[in-house]
């Protein structure tokens, strides 16, 4: 059980191991490209059905943009997340992943990462996607990075928890949203209000959100860095 | 596999002289637990009586602004089951940790049954304050920070109790439950900043709290709610618990009979005739 090699656990393994798998998932989605050809255009879609279950008076959609935006990331994260799992439960890779000495605080901050790009990338598509169909124009661009930056950190950090939890399940499909969205809750409204903050308002009331935000990354990566090992020996 | 279960906390009291403690063993009633029930039972009623019939209804006398009348009897169920809602989240949240620090079977148990009625309680909740919302504000729902944030902590929990279903190794649903059941009360307070804040930018926070004039006989009321439903706590905890456990047994003891059954087939093949080794086996 605490049989893991004596020359890991130093800060410099656990981030050499995390860059590793970092660059394993990246050249997984270099190869396949499923997020780039199924989860990006599936969230633009999100962003168009918007337009058509509310209103295309682009008033309303420019009032709702930061909420859709972070809901649009919220369902294209539950995609990215099942993807990036998918991967590890099939033949076995776990089992490699465990017997291959990395650390698991490593692996976990590794595939916490590759999903956070993945969702950076997204996002960036997104940014672009409420701009040219909702018409909103940000004024801080400073709090817009930072809010982006942290949330998914935060969603990051939740969503490789979970992901790998409910890895290998026959239910991972249809648990991994029950029990993902009502912990990542806070990270939309925050991230929403930290947005409209962005995009109209004066953005001191921003910056708090961004704290609360900040706060729920650390949090979960910390939790995260330490059930990560019961959680992978387990599955 | 752990198929180890010789450390039940049940039969830790069943010592000499325990028999008030012992369980039935084809139950999950003790003498103790029984008699408990019925004293409850009858405490029960009592509160009923004091509750509905015997404590005044709001005259709003003191110049509160809104008159309650009979609907603050509401307030005697609503507040004690919120408590012992929180209550049993707090006990789960005890018994995810202890589990991961000792990984003794009770302590998931515990939580296990710690989540259900909490669920419950919760519900109840919810569903009391939203009959007091319709009558008292008008509407079934409000999005005020309190109700938000006890509605996200249903559904979390909910979360749990649905892992849990969907695991079927004990082991590792106990160290996955564990862990969600500390995640989920960890987020407690960050869900609840983040929609106190939330709620706070754009309006003033609705009258979530239950403040008609209180004395007398309605604090009394109030006050033996509070203790009835906490020990309905205790008691439902009491019989989940050891449903729990006798499940528990129930699984491992499935396995060992399984086990028992394959390895008689394996005997029975060894010393069959040779000629019936090679023969297609019927499917088990």
């Amino acid at each position: 059980m605490t049989g893991r090699d004596p020359s890991t656990g130093g800060v410099a393994t656990i981030m050499r191991d995390a860059s590793l798998v970092l660059a394993k998932d990246l050249r997984l989605e270099w190869r396949s490209r499923v997020i780039v050809s199924q989860v990006l255009p599936f969230a633009v879609l999100v962003l168009v059905l918007f337009a058509f279950a509310l209103d295309p008076d682009r008033r309303i959609l420019n009032e709702a943009t930061p909420g859709l935006f972070w809901l649009a990331v919220l369902f294209s994260t539950l995609l990215a997340l099942q993807r990036a799992f998918g991967v590890e439960a099939a033949d076995g890779v776990t089992d490699a992943l465990r017997l291959s000495g990395l650390d698991p605080a490593g692996i976990f901050l590794g595939k916490a990462a590759g999903i956070a790009v993945h969702l950076l990338a997204l996002q960036v598509v997104l940014g672009l996607g409420v701009t040219v169909f909702y018409g909103s124009t940000p004024r801080g661009p400073v709090l817009l990075v930072c809010t982006c930056l942290a949330a998914t950190a935060g969603l990051a950090a939740v969503g490789s928890l979970y992901g790998v939890l409910s890895a290998g399940m026959r239910v991972r499909d249809t648990l991994l949203p029950l029990l993902m969205l009502p912990v990542v809750a806070p990270v939309l409204i925050a991230a929403t209000e930290a947005f409209a903050a962005a995009y109209d308002r004066a953005s001191g009331e921003g910056w708090r959100w961004f704290g609360l935000l900040a706060v729920f990354a650390l949090l979960y990566l910390a939790i995260g860095i330490f059930a990560f090992e019961p959680l992978l020996e387990e599955s | 596999m752990n198929t180890d279960t010789s450390s039940p906390p049940v039969e830790g009291r069943t010592g000499s002289g325990a028999a008030w403690f012992r369980v039935h063993p084809q139950g999950t009633a003790s003498r103790g637990s029984r008699v408990f029930g019925i004293v409850l039972a009858f405490a029960l009623v009592g509160f009923g009586a004091f509750a509905l019939v015997l404590s005044p209804a709001d005259s709003g006398s003191q110049a509160s602004e809104n008159e309650m009348g009979q609907l603050v009897r509401i307030m005697y169920v609503h507040v004690p089951v919120a408590i012992a809602s929180y209550l049993a989240f707090l006990v789960t949240a005890i018994g995810s940790a202890v589990y991961l620090w000792k990984k003794t079977e009770g302590w998931d148990l515990l939580a296990a049954a710690s989540a259900e009625v909490g669920v419950v309680f919760t519900g109840l909740t919810l569903a009391t304050g939203s009959i007091w919302g319709k009558i008292a504000w008008g509407t079934w729902w409000e999005w005020d920070a309190r109700l938000t944030s006890t509605l996200l902590l249903f559904v979390l929990y909910l979360g749990y109790l649905a892992l849990r279903r969907a695991i079927l190794d004990p082991v590792v649903r106990a160290e996955r439950a564990a862990i969600v059941g500390l995640i989920a009360f960890a987020n407690v307070p960050i869900v609840h900043y983040s929609v106190v804040w939330w709620r706070s930018l754009h309006q003033a926070p609705t009258i979530s709290r239950f403040d008609p004039t209180i004395d007398g006989l309605k604090l009394f009321s109030l006050l033996f709610g509070m203790v009835v439903v906490q020990a309905l706590y205790v008691w439902l905890m009491m019989h989940r618990f050891r449903l729990q456990y006798a499940e528990a047994k129930l699984e491992s003891l499935g396995l060992d009979v399984a086990l028992a059954e394959r390895r008689a087939e394996a005997v029975a093949d060894t010393t069959a005739p040779p000629a019936l080794v090679g023969a297609p086996k019927g499917t088990h």
